[in-house]
């Protein structure tokens, strides 16, 4: 079973075409990096995923449940972060996280938070109102909430951005060994090239709603002749007839 | 479900544990018009005698009223609205959290928040006007109940809103509430009212459930007609307002505006 199946999916507004007819899957255990240029549809795509969109038309079956009938069976096994969601500021840390816990129904809560606090390197954050972090605290935070139900599925939305480079690479290593722990599928949307070609199995390049391309890292290298995947997603986002 | 009510109520417990100015908020307007409208109705009795004591009485008893109603309303609003101000609504909709546990997570605040803001503005009704709100007897919470519920369906209308509108409507939050009260028959009797007028505040709640509180004051009967077009009316509009608020979140979820409510 794939932990995401999109069949010919469709977002239409007023005024855009924002998705247009994607189609892909993401099977359990493996990353996959949705990459494009702003306005390239990579939002509207998590947005459906997650059941905060309602597409135009098509079809997303997550962990097995399709998204249109049964959305909230789906969202109780996965979940997601994004630096542009925030975290209630007067909370604590713990108490965002514990508030989080009850949500996912987590066992053994306070030693559930304990431990993430260890991985993320909270412990002596976790009295702190969410509002009195750095940047890069609040994104360790929100990743910290995003794991608290050891979800099978996983939708990153930037996850390493505000964090200096030790602790991108902190946190990138956090993801490895979850994704290898736990078998949980994860996607990616990012910006950071170099954390792309380190975590993705698989990578959909999107344009203007649509999937221009796609493969894994090395492969699309390797195919436009490139560096590295910088140049590779520069070079299609200024090719017009892609 | 329990679970993720209670992990929204533990959310809002901690804010306000963390707030003293959101605490002192829940119990300010309504000390303060108890006080107002106290010491106004102590000037009538003392000016005008004993057949007005009782207007006088039916005037705080108004007002204490009145607040469940409004502070009913502001507490599932405001719920919502701190979700919105700490753009944490976007986590919470993709968590297994419904919206309708959402909803009575708020409802439960709600409830909390008002029987705290209204305990200093009855402790003061009793003491420095001498008006004991429970004197009716357990009648009275029946009517309290009631419009509570109303506050509610208010609210919910308002919530709908704000899908609609985005936090752009959230001034409607602290002033469609205030917009009824003309029609609420707080202060005055239905029959004050011009004619056509009167039907518009008899399909409120409001109107039936102030009409049985003048009855009680002054006969000390239950006017159980008025006690039961009041629940009618509650069920139909919070059955309506369920509806709608069902409507503007598919609506919400079609158009995006989930993402973007807070803007």
């Amino acid at each position: 079973m794939d932990a995401i199946r999109v069949e010919n999916l469709v977002k239409r507004y007023p005024h855009t075409l924002a998705v247009d007819h994607i189609s892909f899957t993401l099977a359990p255990g493996q990353i996959l990096g949705l990459l494009g240029g702003n306005g390239a549809g990579k939002t509207t795509t998590i947005a459906m995923l997650l059941g905060l969109l309602v597409p135009s038309a098509g079809r997303i079956t997550v962990l097995g449940h399709d998204m249109a009938r049964d959305r909230f069976a789906a969202l109780a096994r996965m979940n997601f972060s994004s630096p542009y969601i925030a975290l209630p500021a007067r909370l604590s840390v713990y108490e965002n996280l514990a508030v989080y816990g009850h949500l996912y129904n987590v066992p053994n809560l306070k030693r559930r938070i304990a431990e993430l606090a260890e991985q993320f390197h909270l412990t002596t954050l976790l009295k702190r109102p969410a509002g009195e972090l750095s940047a890069g605290q609040k994104t360790r935070v929100a990743l910290a909430k995003s794991l608290i139900n050891q979800p099978e599925l996983l939708l990153l939305d930037e996850p390493t951005a505000s964090l200096d480079p030790d602790t991108g690479d902190y946190v990138r290593g956090v993801l490895e060994d979850y994704r290898r722990a736990r078998g949980a599928a994860i996607l990616l949307a990012s910006h950071n090239m170099g954390e792309v070609e380190r975590l993705c199995d698989n990578v959909l390049m999107l344009k203007t709603g649509r999937i221009v391309d796609r493969g894994p890292p090395a492969e699309l290298i390797a195919r436009y002749g490139r560096e590295d995947m910088e140049q590779v997603f520069l070079h299609i986002a200024r090719s017009a007839e892609l | 479900m329990i679970r993720r009510i209670w992990g929204m109520l533990y959310r809002h417990l901690a804010m306000y544990r963390r707030s003293w100015p959101r605490l002192a908020e829940i119990a300010y307007w309504p000390t303060l018009n108890m006080l107002i409208w106290g010491f106004t109705s102590s000037y009538i009795a003392q000016a005008h005698g004993a057949p007005r004591a009782v207007a006088a009485g039916a005037l705080i008893g108004g007002v204490l009223l009145w607040e469940i109603m409004l502070r009913g309303q502001l507490g599932v609003t405001i719920g919502f609205l701190e979700e919105i101000w700490s753009r944490n609504l976007g986590h919470l909709f993709v968590s297994p959290l419904r919206p309708g546990e959402l909803l009575g997570a708020l409802v439960l605040v709600s409830a909390m928040r008002t029987a705290l803001g209204l305990l200093p503005a009855t402790i003061i009704a009793y003491l420095l006007y001498r008006y004991d709100i429970f004197a009716p007897g357990p009648v009275m919470l029946l009517f309290f109940i009631n419009l509570l519920v109303m506050g509610w369906w208010v609210a919910l209308g308002i919530v709908s809103l704000l899908f609609r509108y985005g936090a752009g409507a959230e001034a409607l939050a602290w002033t469609i509430a205030f917009g009824i009260t003309p029609l609420a028959c707080v202060y005055y009797p239905l029959s004050a009212l011009p004619v056509w007028l009167q039907p518009f505040a008899q399909a409120l709640p409001a109107a039936h459930i102030f009409e049985g509180l003048r009855t009680a004051l002054l006969t000390h009967a239950t006017d159980w007609r008025q006690f039961a077009l009041a629940t009618g009316l509650n069920a139909l509009w919070a059955a309506l307002a369920i509806g709608v608020f069902a409507l503007e979140f598919r609506r919400a979820r079609v158009r995006g505006a989930l993402l973007a409510i807070g803007e």
